[in-house]
């Protein structure tokens, strides 16, 4: 009896997790645009997303933006993590107030104070400048996931490779990189899906002919969503399914084996 | 674990890549930017102006007008070419946003535009200077044919008890006080304060009886008879049609709104000339044609209607009514900032109540 009930609860939230997505897999093999009617099966989405240049362009926009503002900022990040690292304890907790406001600052304001600046600047709006906004508000992030591991680093190691030959860099890149690199990745994932994320502040930097899949997305919500993402957001759903399920398998082989 | 996420990165880094290598070519007679409502243009459209007179065109979309309006006003991105609704026309030219037009440039504009449409668009520029007509549409009801056997002919059937639950309104407040304004038989653009007041009442009253304030949900709730009456656009209208054939579309009695989407060309157009072309080009019969197969709104193009091959739609009173039929048309024009804040009001205490 207590076992049905914990299954059922367990039943009950993956069905509340995952009935969204499900509906929208479900659609796009729709052959009716309408949510409302089933007009039989198709895969014809699917060939007029791979065949539609704007759909593509926004899919290749997202991901490099995603990419490369969340590998700079991983690198800006950790690196202020280091100075941060060998300062006072007051100034620290200076900085990490500072860098923790855009953080919790309303996505709006973020976007217009970004937009603001860059027509100050008199920047051409378009790529590089939703690049320049991502990267900023990922920085952060980064600093949050990476800052906790390097208190968890001894002192110590650092100086003990000087004493034993190391050069700065050997022995950051040798002794402290690989002890906080878990943050550091996970700092990259979570910049990485942060940018994946962004609607409002690309939204506000970006200039014309430049769109992001968030960006696209939106701007058919006059005439409708059309199924097209819906085949797109299922494939990427699947994608990263795949990835997860290659990520944890070994591990869990691995404790499989251990435990008998 | 690390070198497998590691090799995963990798792996990502080198699809990116690959699918980076955009296209980026600038046109041999320069560039133009497009700042244009979602889906609301063929593609091969802008590959075929851009194949015959060498200008690249820079493609951007909005939702909204209040949406567009801060981008072009900020300046943050000069567009040559902008297609705002009625109101946001009339807006933009008391702010000083848009460049007169030069007709002359133009040529198919006068030619191909029906002069029904210019006349229309005198409720929000007033002396056809600063915007040619590309959509245009009517607001009406849309019912299920199965579910509402009496005739429909008036705003007065949403008010009608027997079809508690089954209605869907509009949400947005212009739209929703039209249709209380109009069955009043006052001007949806009216700044009296008895007459809202009144209209106010009205959708307070109706309240019970709707099923949903929505938006683009109207066209998936009907196609679906999940409701038996809903107030809709035109032009999404022809789209359920095909969908669901039980579906009628009708402009009530009393009048309705009349939208037209125009092109105009902000004042800080840094291609002007490039500007006039891509309108022209857009004015062309066969070009407009392409368009309104493709967007399905109404399009005021004459010469595009007359090309219609299949006679159901070129004659089709649901795209192509006959304005002259009906009596009190009207397009929305700007109330300015306090029109809007009283009529937000308003709209509030009927949401709210």
């Amino acid at each position: 009896m207590k076992k049905t009930l914990r299954n059922f609860y367990i039943a009950l939230i993956f069905l509340f997790l995952y009935a969204p997505i499900v509906t929208l897999i479900v659609l796009s093999f729709n052959a009716s645009r309408s949510r409302a009617k089933w007009g039989g099966f198709t895969l014809k989405w699917y060939q007029s997303m791979f065949r539609n240049d704007a759909i593509l362009q926004a899919l290749s926009n997202t991901l490099l933006i995603a990419f490369l503002s969340a590998l700079a900022a991983t690198v800006i990040g950790t690196v202020a993590c280091l100075s941060m690292q060998a300062m006072k304890r007051r100034h620290r907790a200076v900085i990490m107030g500072i860098t923790n406001i855009p953080m919790l600052n309303a996505d709006i304001v973020t976007g217009i104070s970004l937009m603001l600046l860059f027509i100050t600047l008199g920047l051409r709006f378009g790529f590089m400048t939703i690049l320049l906004s991502h990267i900023t508000f990922n920085i952060p992030y980064v600093i949050l996931s990476v800052m906790p591991r390097m208190r968890q680093l001894n002192p110590s190691l650092y100086e003990a490779a000087l004493d034993l030959g190391a050069s700065h860099m050997q022995a950051f890149f040798k002794v402290v990189f690989p002890d906080i690199l878990p943050g550091v990745l996970s700092g990259f994932l979570m910049a990485f899906t942060m940018s994946l994320d962004d609607f409002i502040i690309t939204h506000f930097t970006k200039g014309p002919g430049v769109d992001t899949l968030s960006t696209k997305i939106y701007t058919e919500v006059k005439k409708g969503i059309k199924p097209e993402m819906y085949a797109l957001s299922t494939l990427i759903f699947v994608t990263v399914l795949i990835l997860l399920f290659l990520v944890n398998r070994p591990s869990a082989v691995k404790k499989e084996t251990q435990t008998s | 674990m690390k070198k497998r996420i590691l090799t995963l990165l990798l792996l990502g880094i080198s699809i990116l890549s690959l699918t980076a290598c955009g296209k980026n070519q600038s046109g041999e007679n320069g560039e133009v930017v497009v700042y244009n409502w979602g889906e609301y243009i063929d593609p091969d459209v802008i590959t075929s102006f851009e194949e015959e007179t060498g200008i690249r065109v820079i493609y951007d979309e909005f939702e909204t007008n209040e949406i567009m309006y801060p981008k072009v006003e900020a300046g943050a991105s000069a567009y040559d070419v902008v297609c705002p609704s009625d109101y946001m026309i009339k807006k933009m030219i008391d702010n000083d946003l848009l460049a007169k037009l030069d007709f002359e440039k133009i040529p198919n504009a006068k030619k191909y535009i029906g002069q029904q449409y210019y006349d229309q668009s005198r409720e929000f520029d007033p002396g056809n200077e600063y915007s040619i007509p590309y959509c245009w549409g009517t607001v009406g009801i849309l019912y299920n044919k199965t579910m509402v056997t009496e005739p429909v002919d008036s705003w007065d059937i949403l008010w009608d008890e027997t079809y508690a639950d089954n209605i869907l309104m509009q949400d947005s407040v212009r739209d929703a006080f039209m249709v209380a304004l109009k069955r009043a038989g006052a001007s949806m653009n009216s700044l009296d304060e008895t007459q809202l007041q009144e209209a106010k009442d009205m959708l307070i009253a109706q309240k019970p009886l709707v099923q949903a304030y929505v938006i683009d949900q109207v066209r998936d709730k009907m196609i679906g008879g999940e409701a038996a009456l809903g107030v809709i656009y035109s032009g999404e209208a022809i789209y359920t049609q095909r969908e669901n054939a039980d579906l009628e579309y009708v402009i009530p009695k009393e009048g309705t709104n009349v939208w037209i989407d125009s092109w105009v060309i902000p004042k800080n157009a840094p291609n002007r000339e490039n500007a006039e072309k891509f309108i022209d080009y857009m004015c062309r019969p066969e070009i407009a044609l392409q368009n309104f197969e493709y967007i399905t709104y109404s399009t005021p193009n004459e010469g595009a209607r007359e090309l219609i091959e299949d006679e159901d739609i070129k004659n089709s009173p649901i795209a192509f009514p006959d304005l002259s039929q009906y009596q009190n048309l009207e397009t929305f024009s700007y109330l300015g900032e306090e029109g809007d804040a009283l009529y937000n009001e308003l709209w509030k205490e009927v949401k709210s109540e």
